[in-house]
């Protein structure tokens, strides 16, 4: 065995890799349960990968066939309820898990430098997921898909000058067809998925170039020298690490967080298969009604509404009057996002010791996120447009104020050495 | 090899120019990529104008039929109907039709060629769904209207001639696809015809 691994290892940088990405790498020794959701989404995304290949396998890509093949999969296909149902319910666990998993990023500070350029690639990743998961919804061709997809598109029809020839360009047809469907299930099963990989092979390469935040916020390497042995952990870090650095208050990741990670999975397997066995359309989020029915042309339903990880964004482009104006801000709102890195000007990561006016900001960000969310669900009366165009005022008044205050914000002092 | 000595200025106008050349290359090789995601000849054919029979429409009427896989509406409106264009004016966002969502001929009041018949594409300019069509109620919407479209999407009203109301997210005015009339009883829409 021995030999056969010294084998490789002349060949490839097997063992290496292996010690610098798990083995011995220094994870700081206090994650606490925002941690777990990095892992969940690579759970997910090799969910979405296995479950959606399966799929593709009875699946037919075509105007005429593709609601009756979702139908054959769902009745006749061994199983193939459950796998076209880990699928969907896959993609909003993918939601839940990536907005968790960015907004810890956000409370403890984890875009701030050096984790700029991995910020960045999570935001892309965030854009493809976004990509992919509109492009999947249309594949059974409901009604909801159908429509949902007719909205989205005419988005692009608001920029000026070419944004007809934009539409007609995407969609293939004067309307959407089955030659749009068949781009979007050629995007969603080779383009996007293969993009969406490359993306997070970046994102973890980042993570583990700059290594990982914490919830104090504070860094792990210290002056090479300046820890006495006895303070140093009893773990082997690879040099790579170590030969700049000495790294305190660190465990590796391999094995003492995966293993502690496999609770926090099955925890959330508990979740996930019970909305797979008892809920899978949950209440219309997760599957919404109308799409049970095949997509129709002629006929918009009643009310749509996009899937809910889409609907905060969605409700601030409904709070504008002005349709070119509400493309702009609800694309304004994910750009917002991806400069968060430059709009904090602060020094102190975390929000454990940032002044108490970031905290109640951070606050109604997270309140005005999940406001934005419920009010895309809902049809726009008057009443909840009101509350829109106030949310979606606070949503962007979270970047504005940080800005401002956070260049002389009154932050408590940072330990020096995450608590013992 | 030579040991003469390197001439930097030819050396870099040689990775210019083949730098150029290779990016002329890449261009090329994207327009079949990118020119094969439009519209197919099949699709454009598909866009081909219909005819329709208007012979047995009632009074306040609207048939329904398919052009481009877009629903048009044909609208039979009534002498009411035509009265109450004026009245609304005010309420709307552009009564004159200046925004060029219909040809030639019908930037006028009825927003048609003849007044009685109105001819649009039965899509909300906001986002693409399709307003119902309401021969009565539609005071439940619009103060002081009678009939007109309710876009159930997001709540935009246009009048009997498809203008839009103040105050509802759709931005324009129904689009009046090119039409006219090859006799008294059929339309065909999609082609202006001579008479434009």
């Amino acid at each position: 065995m021995n030999k056969l691994i010294a084998w490789f290892d002349e060949r490839i940088p097997m063992t290496k890799t292996w010690n610098i990405h798990l083995a011995q790498y220094p994870a700081p020794k206090n994650f606490n349960f925002w941690y777990i959701f990095g892992v969940l989404a690579t759970l997910v995304l090799v969910n979405q990968i296995l479950t959606g290949i399966w799929l593709t396998m009875n699946y037919v890509p075509s105007a005429e066939g593709a609601f009756a093949s979702v139908e054959f999969i769902m009745r006749d296909i061994e199983y193939g309820w459950l796998l076209r149902y880990m699928h969907s319910t896959g993609a909003s666990a993918f939601f839940v898990v990536v907005y968790l998993h960015m907004f810890r990023g956000m409370m403890y500070g984890s875009y701030q430098k050096p984790r700029e350029l991995l910020w960045v690639f999570g935001m892309l990743i965030f854009l493809v997921l976004m990509a992919e998961a509109f492009m999947g919804y249309l594949l059974p061709w409901g009604q909801m898909s159908y429509w949902g997809a007719q909205v989205i598109i005419s988005l692009f029809g608001a920029i000026p000058v070419f944004g007809d020839d934009l539409t007609l360009w995407i969609r293939g047809d004067y309307v959407i067809s089955g030659a749009t469907l068949n781009r979007f299930f050629a995007l969603h099963v080779i383009a996007l998925p293969l993009v969406l990989v490359i993306l997070v092979f970046l994102h973890i390469i980042a993570l583990h170039e700059v290594g990982s935040n914490n919830p104090e916020g504070i860094s792990i390497k210290k002056p090479k020298g300046s820890v006495p042995e006895s303070e140093k952990p009893k773990f082997t870090f690879h040099e790579r690490f170590t030969k700049k650095y000495d790294i305190v208050d660190a465990f590796p990741f391999f094995p003492y967080y995966i293993v502690k990670d496999l609770v926090g999975v099955a925890i959330f397997l508990f979740f996930f298969c019970y909305v797979i066995f008892f809920a899978p359309a949950m209440g219309g989020l997760f599957l919404e009604p109308p799409n049970f029915e095949a997509a129709n042309p002629l006929k918009t339903p009643e009310h749509i509404a996009p899937v809910w990880y889409f609907t905060p964004f969605y409700a601030i482009l409904r709070a504008v009057p002005d349709k070119l104006l509400g493309v702009i801000l609800m694309f304004g709102a994910i750009v917002a996002l991806f400069v968060l890195p430059w709009l904090d000007r602060g020094k102190v990561r975390s929000v454990r010791y940032r002044s108490t006016l970031h905290k109640v900001n951070l606050t109604v960000f997270a309140i005005s996120f999940i406001a934005l969310g419920y009010l895309g669900l809902k049809p726009a009366t008057e009443v909840y447009t009101m509350f829109a165009r106030i949310f979606t005022f606070l949503y962007f008044a979270f970047f504005v104020l940080l800005w401002f205050y956070s260049k002389n914000e009154n932050t408590k002092p940072v330990p020096e050495r995450i608590t013992k | 090899m030579s040991n003469a000595p390197v001439d930097k200025g030819r050396r870099r106008f040689l990775t210019v120019a083949t730098s150029v050349v290779g990016a002329a290359g890449a261009v090329g090789v994207a327009v079949p990529f990118i020119a094969s995601w439009n519209p197919s000849e099949k699709a454009k054919n598909a866009g081909a104008p219909v005819e329709v029979n208007i012979g047995k429409a009632e009074p306040g009427q609207l048939i329904r039929v398919e052009w481009r896989g877009q629903p048009v509406w044909v609208v039979r409106r009534t002498p009411e109907m035509l009265a109450s264009l004026e009245a609304v004016n005010d309420q709307l966002r552009d009564p004159n039709s200046d925004e060029p969502q219909q040809p030639e001929y019908a930037k006028n009041l009825h927003r048609s060629r003849k007044e009685e018949y109105f001819v649009a594409v039965g899509i909300c300019t906001h986002l693409g769904c399709s307003p119902q069509f309401l021969d009565q109620g539609m005071a439940e919407y619009v103060e002081g209207a009678q009939s007109g479209f309710f876009c159930p999407c997001h709540g935009s009203t246009f009048d009997i001639a498809g203008r839009v109301f103040q105050g509802v997210p759709a931005p324009y005015n129904l689009v009046v696809p090119p039409h006219y009339y090859i006799n008294d009883n059929t339309i065909l829409v999609g082609e202006d015809g001579e008479q434009a």
